[in-house]
């Protein structure tokens, strides 16, 4: 009896122990929003809108433009999904439906050490080797380019796209496969035409995650993007410099006057990246609710 | 029909569907980012104080000196090796100091004065009109010293054939004006700007003095210029790239680049950045460098502060500064 008593009192006690620590962690995520929040949202009000959303950012002169900055960031982010998806999905259609398995169990430990390698080697590797042959290749005044960052970001990415990709793929029934090839399509057709389509949302929520990452990544693209504010709207701007939104936080912040207008305007820079990669994360949501609707087919 | 479920991501991509979980995905990229910055922020701090030599002790052992016997000089990345060679060399004759030598910038190093968490700043620029005001406002009345002078180089490719321009050409060049090496009289390739992050002193200074030429204009660096975020940056793309044209503190031009002669004006001679062409005005891009205390040093740090005018200026010269004329 007693030991029984003692036994649940524990349960209680480790139950109690890990639903402080569950809470806490949101507890903390709330506390850093609004400490984001009130760091940031007084820029809005220290500085007139059309600055805040100008296009020149020469914050030493109190010109907070962040078009340029929003921009650099969504050029660079495009860029490296539009580099990244082929090869994501093509390595994952590959991995899951044409690979033996021998090469299977040696390619997913590979994709995921690729996720290990730190973003300042990568950073270093596109500075002294990737932004010269860009240069070289393409006849462009400077390697370092948005072009050369979405190069490195797409390789970021990768890993990401891979495997949730692969996931997806994996997820639909095989069924599927066996139907199409009953019908006599050649397995290229069936991973063409069947498995990839009824895999598609799952591929699309592989997408916007790759996204996530490439957005937020900063150390990499401090390094080889070249960070010249400049608006990207020309056809050519994708190889020509460009600054990002992570970049210039990561660059300004550590000399700023704490409390200045440009130090709230950092975190404003803050909260713009955030509702962004919210808004890419909600989008990912609903491709996932949108395909549960249509009857749970993955 | 629709086959077994295989995989154990499987929970893991539904569980993605919760609204908590996509919020929780939104902050946890938030908090990344947070944790970047602030590792960097730190870093940047703490890898400059240990950047000399190791072993030397300029932070101090609050344990067995106290608090209140260590020098806190916090500032400018120019200055922050020949604040680390002053302090290193002042200790080795008065062990009974201690110097803590920080880098970060002249905004931070203005910032911490400031904040009054810092016994010295140093500076490659002078103190704005608003950092003077809300130093004010915090009671502190700063009061400068010079310490160095330094030459700002301009550099270029080795293989630019270009080697001398004037003040107006650099300020066209850097304003956009210019943009093709073809118009200065090198080869026909296009110029591509090279400069320091905006906080950086050597920006100002360069945007005053170069850009501007020392009058009230609005002229500003082009949208185009590449911020480099280190003057290792500025130097590796210098070295690699032909189109290139960036500027930094003497003390960081490396055998890899080269410096280019300046003139005043194209009638002036065009003259190469060294100690006697500082020294004698006639390098036209040369600047003080400071330290600011919060207001009258104390004793200690008055007797530092002296140490560095005279005896200290034998340093400068190693360093690739320019010493004071006559000890100031």
């Amino acid at each position: 009896m007693s030991k029984t008593a003692s036994t649940s009192w524990r349960e209680f006690l480790v139950e109690a122990l890990i639903r402080v620590m569950g809470f806490s962690t949101i507890g903390f995520v709330l506390l850093i929003f609004l400490f984001l929040l009130r760091e940031g949202l007084p820029a809005f009000f220290l500085s007139p809108l059309s600055n805040v959303f100008g296009t020149h950012w020469y914050p030493t002169f109190n010109l907070f433009g962040t078009l340029p900055l929003i921009l650099g960031s969504l050029l660079v982010t495009l860029g490296a999904i539009a580099i990244a998806l082929p090869l994501g999905v093509t390595t994952a259609v590959f991995v899951r439906e044409v690979a033996p398995p021998w090469a299977r169990e040696v390619l997913k430990p590979m994709i995921e050490v690729l996720a290990g390698i730190p973003s300042v080697v990568l950073g270093f590797f596109g500075m002294t080797l990737v932004a010269p042959a860009v240069q070289q290749v393409l006849g462009v005044p400077t390697g370092l380019t948005a072009f050369t960052g979405a190069l490195i970001l797409a390789y970021m990415a990768l890993p990401t796209l891979i495997s949730v990709a692969e996931d997806a793929l994996d997820s639909v029934p095989m069924a599927y496969r066996n139907a199409g090839l009953a019908m006599g399509a050649t397995q290229w057709q069936t991973i063409w035409r069947v498995v990839v389509p009824a895999a598609r949302s799952g591929i699309l929520t592989a997408v916007m995650l790759g996204m996530g990452r490439a957005i937020g990544e900063t150390m990499a693209v401090l390094m080889v993007t070249g960070n010249a504010a400049r608006m990207p709207l020309t056809p050519d701007s994708l190889f020509q410099p460009v600054r990002t939104m992570t970049a210039t936080v990561a660059a300004e912040m550590g000399e700023v006057a704490r409390g200045s207008t440009h130090y709230h305007m950092l975190f404003a820079v803050g909260i713009i990246l955030f509702v962004l990669t919210f808004f890419i994360n909600l989008t990912a949501a609903r491709a996932m609710f949108e395909k549960r609707r249509r009857g749970g087919l993955r | 029909m629709f086959g077994p479920l295989r995989f154990p991501d499987r929970a893991l991509l539904r569980g993605w569907c919760a609204p908590q979980v996509i919020l929780r995905l939104g902050f946890s990229l938030l908090l990344f980012g947070l944790v970047i910055l602030l590792s960097s922020c730190s870093a940047s701090g703490q890898a400059r104080t240990s950047g000399g030599q190791p072993g030397t002790g300029q932070t101090a052992a609050p344990a067995q000196v106290g608090e209140k016997d260590t020098i806190q000089d916090i500032g400018s990345d120019t200055l922050v090796n020949l604040a680390l060679a002053w302090a290193e060399k002042y200790m080795g004759e008065h062990p009974e100091v201690r110097i803590s030598v920080t880098g970060g910038g002249s905004g931070t190093g203005i910032a911490a004065l400031i904040n009054k968490t810092t016994d010295i700043a140093n500076a490659s620029r002078e103190m704005s009109a608003d950092e003077i005001a809300s130093a004010k406002k915090n009671g502190i009345e700063p009061v400068r010293y010079t310490v160095a002078r330094d030459a700002i180089a301009v550099v270029v490719n080795p293989e630019n054939p270009v080697g001398k321009l004037t003040l107006q050409q650099l300020s066209d060049i850097y304003t956009r004006k210019i943009t093709n090496w073809q118009q200065v009289g090198g080869d026909n390739r296009p110029i591509v700007l090279l400069s320091r992050e905006s906080n950086s002193g050597t920006y100002q200074y360069f945007l005053e003095n170069v850009i501007r030429m020392g009058k009230k204009s609005d002229l500003l660096f082009s949208p185009d210029t590449l911020l480099m975020p280190s003057s290792q940056g500025i130097s590796t793309e210098v070295s690699h790239n032909p189109n290139t044209i960036g500027y930094d503190g003497l003390g960081y031009v490396t055998a890899e680049q080269k410096v280019i002669a300046v003139a005043h004006d194209a009638s002036s001679p065009y003259v190469l950045p060294s100690v006697a062409t500082v020294n004698d005005g006639s390098y036209p891009i040369s600047r003080p460098l400071f330290m600011y205390t919060p207001g009258q040093p104390s004793a200690r740090v008055k007797a530092y502060l002296d140490w560095i005018a005279n005896a200290g200026q034998a340093t400068v010269t190693e360093l690739g500064f320019v010493p004071l004329k006559g000890g100031q």
